[in-house]
């Protein structure tokens, strides 16, 4: 067998292994080359797979079958389109987040730890990517719980001791979202008898009324959102990203919640079909005005924070607001919305918190370690850092949404599938909760361009470009998608006609 | 009833297990909520895989009924992930014991509460010394 067969595998296999390697080896740096080496790889697979699936015809599947056991029986590995996708996002973000850690945890995790902090995030790395690829719905659970233990501690290595306690609250939440998720998949198992997810998708028709289906569905509706961050199952995000490391906040804010979405796209439009999701149980109604909830609720609270990391982490709880929005319309623009928001959304939001890391660096004393980003700290902030605080507000306008930016598609196929459906006022509530971000982007502006520097500070110290880098590719990255489209908004199109038109 | 006796043990436990979590303000109680809520799905996946009389599978000519292995293998990892989970809770309540000296929720939240207060005052104070 060629290497390219391999791919699937290898996708998963690299960073798995680069952690524990990083644990043997203890040096820092080596354990730095050994997990970049291995997010490049899985980059480098990723696009690698992206090109396979390319070339196969539309709505092709790479079904990979690991130790040659036949689906169902054994696990497959099966790359669509939409999980192709996913994978270049979250390899792409490792790959990114990698080189900028080296010089953002030297300043926040004390210099023993650090080889762990590399194994933990290749673990995180693998995790995700295993989740994406896998077709079995066991592997599922078993690959989240991978990425979400090594997050809790990654959390837990922030330097604020508030760090330890929204570590040990997310570790309370998540777990108790991953055994809600595997109770649906043992209502599904027991009732299909097989836990290869196409199989499942193939058996379910004929049993789709049946109590422990509906009870599955539930169950995996309310573990996937505690996941995922969807409004009142939030509570776990805001102090998770606050207080962890800036890299491992860009990381998972980037990565963690859209795969979960990645998840429950899965399970809603792949396994239980239209039939079961849409019409049995009021699901789209009831995400629908979650989603409200989360658009208006968390980005007004975003609003009020003192805290710069805070008040982002609050947006992105409003984010998510929009991509399970276009979720609950069960419609291809509402799909495509979701699919593209998703990776809008992970570029802007990663390099906003990535800027953010950069600019605790900034605001630091010589040799002191960074302080919490409030807002008294950021007055000028304009003239001391240009390029940093320039870098926020172009991730800021396509958070937004302004034509130009990548934020403006992903906002018009929602408002597309909104007046598909004739709801006029729901395109006044998005329309409405854009200017909520634009009151929460504008704060930053204020304080970093209308508000005199501190005396004493006014001289220019630019974070080092080592930070800058990676941060401003993501920025660049979320205007080019905002021009370019054919790549995202093409490929998003494909597959929501693929997953809305062409049901099982 | 009867027949249904491990579903509704599985759901007693499910329930008592959640409850645990959610009610108590202790961190090692609520690990313990935590590990009965988990130990109660690996019953769910069990029980139904077992057959009265059934036995390992075996392919010999004496044994005609055998239960189903997969869950039990399924439910091996699951027992390892709920170990990890576990260890790894009770290693944060040990360094959450360490800085904050105590595992009381909210005792926990009032200390941040009072740090949070007290930092305010403290950053005006600064700008008034660097004016």
């Amino acid at each position: 067998m060629s290497l390219s067969a391999q791919l699937p595998a290898l996708q998963v296999v690299l960073p798995l292994l680069s952690a524990p390697l990083a644990v043997l080896l203890r040096r820092g740096w080596l354990a730095f080359a050994v997990v970049t080496a291995a997010a490049w790889a899985a980059f480098a697979i990723a696009i690698g797979l992206w090109l396979q699936v390319d070339a196969l015809p539309s709505n092709g599947v790479i079904s990979y079958h690991i130790g040659s056991w036949a689906p169902p029986w054994g696990i497959e590995y099966r790359i669509d389109r939409l999980t192709s996708f996913v994978l270049v996002l979250v390899s792409g973000m490792a790959a990114l987040v990698l080189p900028y850690s080296r010089a953002s945890i030297a300043r926040e995790i004390p210099q023993e730890s650090h080889y762990l902090f590399y194994a933990m995030l290749g673990l995180c790395l693998a995790g995700l990517l295993g989740i994406t690829i896998t077709g079995d719905a066991f592997n599922v659970f078993v690959f989240l719980e991978i990425s979400s233990l090594s997050a809790y501690v990654l959390i837990a290595l922030g330097r604020d001791r508030r760090a330890l306690a929204a570590s040990y609250r997310y570790l309370i939440m998540g777990s108790i979202g991953a055994t809600f998720i595997v109770i649906g998949i043992g209502f599904l198992y027991l009732m299909t008898g097989t836990l290869n997810l196409a199989d499942m998708a193939a058996r379910i028709g004929a049993i789709e009324s049946s109590r422990p289906v509906l009870a599955a569905l539930a169950f995996l509706t309310v573990g996937i959102s505690l996941k995922l961050a969807l409004f009142p199952l939030h509570q776990w995000l805001p102090n998770a990203y606050t207080y962890a490391p800036s890299a491992v906040t860009a990381f998972l804010a980037a990565t963690a919640t859209k795969v979960s979405v990645y998840v429950l796209i899965r399970f809603y439009f792949s396994v239980f079909g239209d039939s079961l999701v849409f019409h049995k149980l009021p699901l789209p109604q009831l995400m629908l005005w979650l989603s409200l909830l989360a658009l208006f609720a968390a980005s007004f609270i975003a609003i009020f924070q003192d805290n710069l990391k805070r008040l982002f982490a609050y947006s992105s709880v409003g984010q998510i607001g929009y991509i399970t929005l276009g979720l609950s319309f069960d419609s291809v623009n509402g799909l495509t919305a979701s699919i593209v928001h998703l990776f809008n959304h992970g570029i802007a939001k990663a390099a906003i918190f990535l800027l953010i890391g950069a600019l605790v660096v900034g605001i630091a004393r010589p040799g002191a370690a960074p302080p919490a980003p409030t807002f008294d700290r950021l007055a000028g902030l304009a003239r001391r850092m240009p390029l940093t605080s320039f870098g926020i507000v172009i991730a800021g306008l396509s958070l937004i949404g302004v034509p130009g930016t990548a934020g403006f598609i992903s906002k018009w196929y929602l408002v597309l599938a909104a007046l598909e459906k004739g709801q006029l006022w729901l395109v006044g509530a998005i329309l409405l909760s854009s200017l909520l971000a634009v009151a929460y982007v504008w704060r930053f502006v204020e304080a970093a361009y209308f508000q005199a520097p501190p005396p004493g500070r006014e001289l220019k110290r630019e974070a080092p470009l080592s930070l800058l880098i990676p941060a401003w590719v993501l920025v660049l990255a979320s205007v080019w998608f905002g021009l370019d489209t054919s790549l995202t908004l093409g490929s998003a199109v494909e597959v929501a006609e693929g997953l809305v038109r062409h049901r099982p | 009833m009867i027949e249904h006796f491990s579903y509704i043990v599985t759901v007693f436990l499910m329930v008592a297990g959640l409850y645990v979590v959610i009610a108590r303000g202790n961190l090692i109680k609520k690990l313990v909520g935590l590990s009965i809520f988990q130990t109660s799905v690996y019953l769910l996946y069990i029980a139904p895989g077992k057959l009265i009389g059934g036995t390992a599978p075996i392919l010999a000519p004496q044994y005609g009924i055998y239960s189903n292995p997969l869950p039990h293998v399924l439910i091996l990892t699951a027992i390892v992930v709920g170990i990890a989970t576990l260890a790894l809770g009770l290693a944060l309540a040990v360094r959450i014991r360490e800085v904050y000296g105590t595992i009381e929720e909210d005792e926990i939240l009032a200390l941040d509460h009072q740090v949070e207060a007290a930092q305010e005052p403290r950053g005006e104070q600064r700008e008034e010394k660097g004016a």
